[in-house]
């Protein structure tokens, strides 16, 4: 304990006060030895962080700076970047419905796809911890899509299943309800992707058991005893101590979706379609940096994503303070 | 929810049809309720679970249906099952047999974990455990990363691999793995080694040991099972990466199985469902395997710690 203390002084004070505080505490100021070892302990830490050091400077801080570089430029790889300005960022903005519509279904699967995923994972944690005997069983099993949910075969299964005369729409035709295949269908792609990830829930929902694992039982009781209904009982008891894991898993969720692409890529065959409905901001992207060879353009692209995954996470910190209850100090 | 709203009903017409005395305890009545409670209980799960396995158990079936029955037959019974699609898939894509696909992305797939492990684990014991300037400052950097878009990098690091002459390589894919970028797993090592008792740290540094005998003789051993769960995570992660090997591979023969599905669904998907499909399930058999072996693993490593699939 006393070494931070003593940095902290050592710092901070100019080098008289350090001169005074030796002779009035001594025992706070740092002798020789004891620097000796501090400066050693600095060393390893630095030793041991020598591949991180080189993974966060060398791949992504310089690299993000110099993609905000290349954001004000027009770059294709053969020739150097030129210097535009912000024209690419005015062009995204204002002559671009490509990029309009990409952010705005993005917005759509992101906004509208994560609040369901965690409400179906919610639902299924409360449900699954009403009985400890043969959980275990179905938690595993509801699991299992959120490890694979973002992979190409995934993507290749709901593929088949939504196109037309696939299992989908044949068993919607059974019920007497005719839609067609959901895959070259503008207005149902965007539907079967929020389908898709909410059906990858289970991640989430592991995480919420486990936090509904942690509330204490007596106060379900004292509730009870008050004569709080199952309703108020969860609103008053399991959602105000469950809002860090709401919090937690809210925050990664959207963050999450804003990334989806595999899927969307597949799904469309790479085009981002049909009418633009799977070309996710991820996809365009990737579109305009790697097939169109736009990477100044794709930087600017990148940047917008990042500064509205900022925003996001910024405004969910911000309003964390009035919905998310930390009980440390009374548990 | 469904339980509380329609079990009592259920019980209400279970008294009147079977149990009529009215001398029935209501110590008893509440012992019946609980056992319809439990019953439809598990009604309500088994059903979950139809829904949430049926596209997997749909594709493990389709992988027998001839193509002839796409389109035709949905059910889960193939109408004439058959071994087609395997040997079909086996054969491969593009000139490259399914074998190198695999291999390559095995490779990939471990690669990633040895780097993984040992660069998270490296970086996780400083943050955890030493103190120095800066450290703040890194960390703060270190949880920026974790809420970082991996997109906003893929444009310059393309560049760079590029100028480096590393495109259709494995290095563009490893490098980064070897580096600790994943910040998910240096946090998660960084949570685990903060729980552990200091004391067998200064018991080894009195008699003399460094900070790295400390790190290889006494951390590490402690930590094996949040090293284990960043093995079998970075794995499989590794195993579904598709933006990655798409962005730097350029070869079939280098392609690891998600850009070869990717050929599939491209040139085949029209005409040949049945490959499609079964490359799609040979290819998810490792993780479901995986998964089957190690479920309570993954699960609990999720439920500690956090982590997302």
């Amino acid at each position: 304990m006393s070494t931070t203390a003593t940095r902290v002084i050592v710092t901070e004070d100019a080098s008289s006060k350090r001169r005074l505080l030796r002779k009035q505490r001594p025992e706070l100021v740092s002798r020789p030895g004891q620097r000796q070892r501090a400066r050693r302990e600095t060393a390893a830490g630095y030793a041991f962080l020598i591949p991180w050091l080189l993974g966060f400077f060398g791949l992504t801080l310089v690299p993000m700076a110099y993609s905000l570089y290349l954001s004000f430029t027009s770059y294709n790889i053969f020739s150097p970047p030129k210097w535009i300005g912000l024209d690419n960022y005015i062009r995204l903005f204002t002559a671009d419905p490509n990029f309009m519509q990409s952010a705005q279904i993005t917005l759509i699967y992101v906004l509208v796809g994560t609040p369901i995923t965690l409400m179906a994972a919610l639902g299924v944690a409360l449900l699954l911890n009403y009985r400890d005997k043969g959980a275990a069983f179905f938690r595993s099993a509801f699991y299992a899509p959120s490890l694979i949910g973002g992979s190409v075969s995934v993507a290749i299964v709901w593929r088949a299943m939504f196109n037309t005369d696939g299992p989908v729409d044949s068993g919607l035709n059974v019920l007497g309800i005719d839609l067609g295949g959901w895959i070259g269908q503008p207005g149902l792609i965007l539907p079967m992707m929020i389908l898709l990830s909410v059906w990858q829930f289970g991640s989430t929902m592991v995480i919420f058991l486990a936090g509904l694992k942690q509330v204490p039982k007596e106060l379900y009781e004292a509730a009870e005893m008050d004569g709080a209904n199952a309703w108020r009982r969860f609103r008053a008891v399991t959602i105000p101590l469950l809002s860090p894991v709401i919090f937690f898993n809210l925050l990664l969720g959207l963050i999450g979706a804003f990334q989806v692409f595999a899927s969307a890529y597949i799904i469309s065959n790479g085009t981002g379609g049909p009418a633009g409905m799977t070309n996710f901001i991820t996809v365009y992207l990737y579109k305009t940096g790697f097939a169109d060879g736009r990477m100044g353009y794709a930087a600017a692209i990148a940047w917008v994503l990042l500064v509205v995954v900022a925003i996001i996470a910024f405004i969910l910190f911000r309003t964390q303070k009035s919905w998310v209850h930390y009980s440390g100090d009374n548990r | 929810m469904t339980i509380s709203s329609s079990s009592p009903n259920a019980l209400v017409q279970l008294e009147n049809q079977v149990d009529p005395d009215p001398k029935t305890s209501p110590a008893r009545r509440r012992v019946k309720r609980k056992t319809w409670q439990t019953v439809i209980w598990f009604i309500g799960l088994i059903t979950i679970t139809a829904v949430v396995l049926y596209p997997l158990v749909w594709l493990f079936v389709s992988t027998f249906k001839p193509n002839s029955e796409f389109g035709q037959n949905q059910g889960l019974i193939p109408n004439s099952p058959t071994l087609d699609n395997y040997a079909k898939v086996m054969e491969g894509i593009a000139g490259v047999p399914m074998g190198q696909f695999f291999w390559n992305s095995f490779v990939l797939a471990a690669l990633s974990v040895v780097g993984t492990v040992i660069s998270s684990a490296l970086a996780a014991y400083a943050f955890a455990r030493l103190q120095f300037k800066g450290l703040g400052i890194l960390f703060a950097a270190m949880i920026g990363t974790l809420l970082l878009p991996f997109h906003v990098v893929i444009i310059p690091q393309y560049i760079l691999f590029n100028n480096l002459g590393l495109v259709d390589t494995f290095v563009p894919l490893l490098l980064p793995k070897f580096l600790a970028t994943e910040a998910f797993f240096v946090f998660l090592l960084v949570q685990f080694i903060r729980q552990m008792p200091r004391d067998m740290d200064e018991a080894a540094k009195i008699d003399g040991a460094g900070h790295f005998r400390v790190f290889w003789s006494i951390i590490l051993p402690l930590i094996r099972p949040a090293l284990i769960t960043c093995a079998i995570f970075s794995f499989i992660w590794a195993w579904n990466d598709f933006l990655g090997p798409l962005l730097y591979l350029t070869s079939p023969e280098n392609y690891p199985l998600p850009i070869a599905l990717r050929l599939y669904n491209d040139q085949t998907s029209s005409s040949d469902y049945g490959a499609t499909v079964t490359a799609s399930f040979v290819a998810l058999l490792p993780i479901l395997l995986f998964f089957i072996v190690f479920q309570r693993f993954l699960v609990d490593g999720v439920a500690t710690q956090g982590l997302k699939g």
